[in-house]
């Protein structure tokens, strides 16, 4: 009772105390307002004088500005394409086949990282000591060299390989030479589409399971066993859906014709090299996150749990692994998103990403500012997505704050 | 970590035997070490036995290559270097790339009568880096020091004066050009990265939004297309007749590069100052400078050491990419080494060459970071 008058009071006695706007610089609401005028004023005016500037060069150049070059005939071979694509081929389809090889090597190459990097992060943890220093030493003769030397040491090293003739062949079907990497395939049917079917069908039943099973657990109290009906929904579903259809699984295996290989798929030295680099370079600084990450689940929470008389299995997921994931994850998704810049080294050793695509644009149509705004663009677009997704898990898995 | 300090207990302990006790006592305490930390179950026997075999394997082909079957030097005939000898079937590492190219290596096309210059350059750069990690200098000393010795390095390096030979940045390379891009980048990014990170944190909406830009901007976008738009655009916004170096704007790219992801570490160490700090400066009536100058800033630093220093080894790596846009720095220069008839084939000693100097400044740079958390953590823990 007494709390609300003296609240309303107060209220009353600073509507009626509040002084006036005094045109004063001691007032610190009008300093703000005259120092924003005047950095906004400041970055305006250099901005606008930059603009003035270019627009009188490109006029005295004759370049004309715009995006109009796009729809032109690029007449740029590219090598390694994922949609089809020739020299006769726009500009357009020429930069979007780039991205498209970003993104190629970007994904494949966070996969990779994840799994060489979480390995490093335990090995180092491992109670063994001779795996613990093989792995720290790894780490550290990664980190402190720039990528850049990576990848034209690999390159270099790819180059130095035998020719096809005399390829490497550490597995069978495996060929390793100055062409690049050789890998046996499994040949394409429309049989197999159904067995890719099933397999989704199976990961969706078993996390459709896993939701029901902890629901009946919440209700009943009975835990439930999720492994063997996940083995049968993931491994049993494609298998019936391959023997119903009569999938064939037939191989293709590599063979020397001539001066190169024919058959199975091939990643090219390019590829390779840029492919190799980035996930060496990036599953040391992974393997720091994930060490890092596990050393910051306390002891007593381990103990606690074991206390509790949960095995160790349910230990590791249920109290482990939740609490260093929130610590991993985003430093891990900081670690995604520099291999995906990183990519862009493609153009030192010759793979055709987006900026060497770009950057020959810009060398045959001299749209320097164009092509880099193009660049520059696609990066933002992966970057601020993946932003806003981080954005979003911390929000979701933010520690509750006393 | 467990782990770790059962090790070195052991390690303790073995130390402690071989003081007092026999030559038995050593043996049991080794023993009892290898079988705790490296054959303590089947699965761990196999991993160390394994790894015995692979390191061996590739130990002893390493050693075999890089030094058993090295070539050290070549004759060096009419036209250029006589490099059959690395071109043998059964030689290992050609070292005498590194013999002959080093100075290429290390200093570029600076004229070879003037490497003196550069050299000089670099043990000015190393001396700057040695009074920068004695603490007692720190202040406005320290800020003296820096200041002549860029003053020296730049003298150095341009000449025109005092009989020093005039020498055009189009002809520096090597060491010294990813020595100057690191650190007059890292040095000028610096004051500009804590502006940003207080503009980041301002009451000032328009000051914050513009911040909040630049940082994303520059973070989201790779360093190449920054280096790209130095070389090719940024000629193009200048007014007519003004040029700049090659070579300064990369340097702008670099500092620009540098100060967001700066600022961001910076930002950490301003959120992580208890409130309670910058309240009780308010009420003590500092201005809003002084409050960041004498009360935040300094536990603010101190806090992201670690961080700020990951940081600077990352752009120091980072230096690297202007090879992209025809400067060459270190890597660059090794590159061109090998780029003679006579040496092809042979890059891969060249880059090593590279990889060690870069691994030397690195390491020791983390070494040092690690030192100084330590120091300054143990004052803070008391």
């Amino acid at each position: 009772m007494t709390a609300t008058r003296l609240h309303d009071r107060t209220t009353q006695a600073l509507r009626t105390k509040r002084p006036g706007r005094r045109w004063s610089w001691r007032d610190p609401a009008l300093r703000g307002v005259v120092w924003q005028v005047l950095v906004v004023g400041a970055v305006l005016v250099a901005v606008g004088w930059l603009a003035v500037n270019t627009h009188q060069n490109l006029m005295s150049r004759r370049i004309a500005s715009g995006f109009g070059f796009l729809g032109s005939e690029s007449g740029l071979p590219i090598g390694e394409h994922l949609i089809s694509y020739a020299p006769t081929d726009t500009y357009f389809r020429a930069l979007l086949v780039g991205s498209l090889n970003t993104l190629r090597v970007a994904v494949s190459g966070i996969l990779l990282a994840t799994i060489l990097g979480t390995a490093i992060g335990l090995a180092r943890l491992s109670r063994n000591w001779l795996l613990a220093k093989f792995a720290a030493v790894y780490v550290e003769a990664l980190r402190n060299l720039p990528l850049l030397l990576h990848l034209l040491l690999i390159y270099a090293l790819l180059q130095a390989l035998p020719p096809p003739r005399a390829a490497l062949n550490p597995l069978a079907g495996i060929y390793l030479s100055n062409r690049g990497l050789v890998l046996p395939i499994l040949e394409w049917a429309p049989a197999h589409g159904w067995c890719l079917a099933a397999l989704a069908l199976g990961v969706a039943g078993t996390f459709a399971y896993g939701r029901w099973a902890r629901w009946r657990q919440a209700k009943d109290g009975q835990p439930r066993r999720i492994a063997p009906v996940a083995l049968v929904l993931i491994a049993g579903l494609p298998t019936l859906a391959a023997i119903a259809t009569d999938a064939p699984l037939s191989t293709v295996w590599p063979e020397l014709r001539g001066f190169n290989f024919r058959g199975g798929v091939s990643l090219s030295p390019e590829y390779f090299a840029l492919l190799l680099g980035l996930v060496l370079y990036t599953a040391a600084f992974i393997a720091e996150i994930v060490r890092a990450g596990v050393l910051s689940v306390r002891k007593g929470q381990w103990e606690a749990a074991q206390a509790l008389g949960l095995p160790r299995s349910l230990i590791l997921r249920k109290i482990v692994l939740p609490q260093a994931l929130r610590v991993i994850i985003p430093p891990l998704i900081n670690q995604y998103l520099n291999l995906t810049k990183n990519s862009s080294l493609a153009v030192a050793i010759g793979f055709q990403d987006i900026v060497s695509v770009a950057n020959t644009t810009i060398n045959q149509t001299g749209q320097a500012i164009e092509g880099i705004a193009i660049v520059m663009a696609v990066y933002l677009t992966i970057s601020l997505s993946i932003s806003l997704f981080m954005n979003w898990y911390n929000r979701r898995t933010a520690w509750a704050e006393r | 970590m467990a782990r770790a300090s059962e090790g070195t207990a052991a390690l303790a302990a073995e130390r402690r035997f071989a003081t007092e006790g026999t030559a038995k006592k050593r043996f049991g305490a080794a023993l009892a070490w290898l079988r705790a930390n490296l054959f303590y179950s089947w699965l761990s026997t196999a991993i160390t036995l394994a790894l015995c075999y692979l390191g061996a394997r590739v130990g002893l082909a390493l050693v075999d290559w890089a030094f058993a079957s090295a070539v050290w030097q070549v004759p060096s005939g009419a036209e250029g270097a006589d490099t059959s000898a690395c071109r043998a079937p059964e030689a290992g590492a050609c070292w005498a790339i590194v013999a002959e190219k080093y100075r290429f290596i290390l200093f570029g096309t600076y004229p070879y009568e003037e490497h003196w210059r550069p050299a000089l350059c670099v043990l000015v750069f190393a001396a700057l880096y040695a009074a920068t990690t004695w603490r007692r200098l720190w202040g406005k000393t320290l800020a003296v020091i820096w200041v002549v010795g860029a003053t020296a390095v730049g003298l150095l390096m341009w000449g025109g004066i005092g009989g020093l030979s005039l020498v055009p940045t189009e002809r520096w390379g090597g060491l010294v050009i990813t020595l100057i891009l690191a650190t007059f980048g890292l040095v000028s990014a610096f004051p500009l990265a804590v502006l940003i990170a207080l503009g980041r944190r301002s009451s000032l909406p328009a000051i914050r939004v513009l911040c909040v830009v630049y940082v994303e901007f520059i973070r989201g976008v790779p360093l190449i297309s920054l280096l790209f738009m130095a070389s090719v655009v940024l000629p193009l916004f200048l007014p007519d007749g003004m040029t700049l170096d090659k070579l300064l704007r990369a340097q702008i790219a670099i500092t620009l590069f540098a100060a967001a992801y700066l600022a961001e570490v910076v930002r950490g160490g301003l959120q992580a100052v208890p409130k309670g700090q910058y309240e009780a400066a308010d009420a003590l009536g500092l201005s809003y400078w002084n409050k960041i100058r004498l009360i935040v800033l300094p536990q603010a630093l101190r806090i992201v050491i670690a961080p700020l220093v990951n940081t600077f080894i990352a752009i120091v790596k980072d230096t690297s990419l202007v090879l992209v846009i025809g400067i060459f720095d270190l890597l660059g220069a090794g590159k061109m080494s090998a780029m003679e008839p006579a040496w092809q084939g042979f890059a891969i000693e060249a880059f090593l060459f590279c990889g060690l100097i870069y691994f030397v400044i690195c390491f020791t740079m983390s070494r040092f970071s690690q030192r100084l958390e330590a120091d300054l953590g143990a004052s803070e823990s008391r």
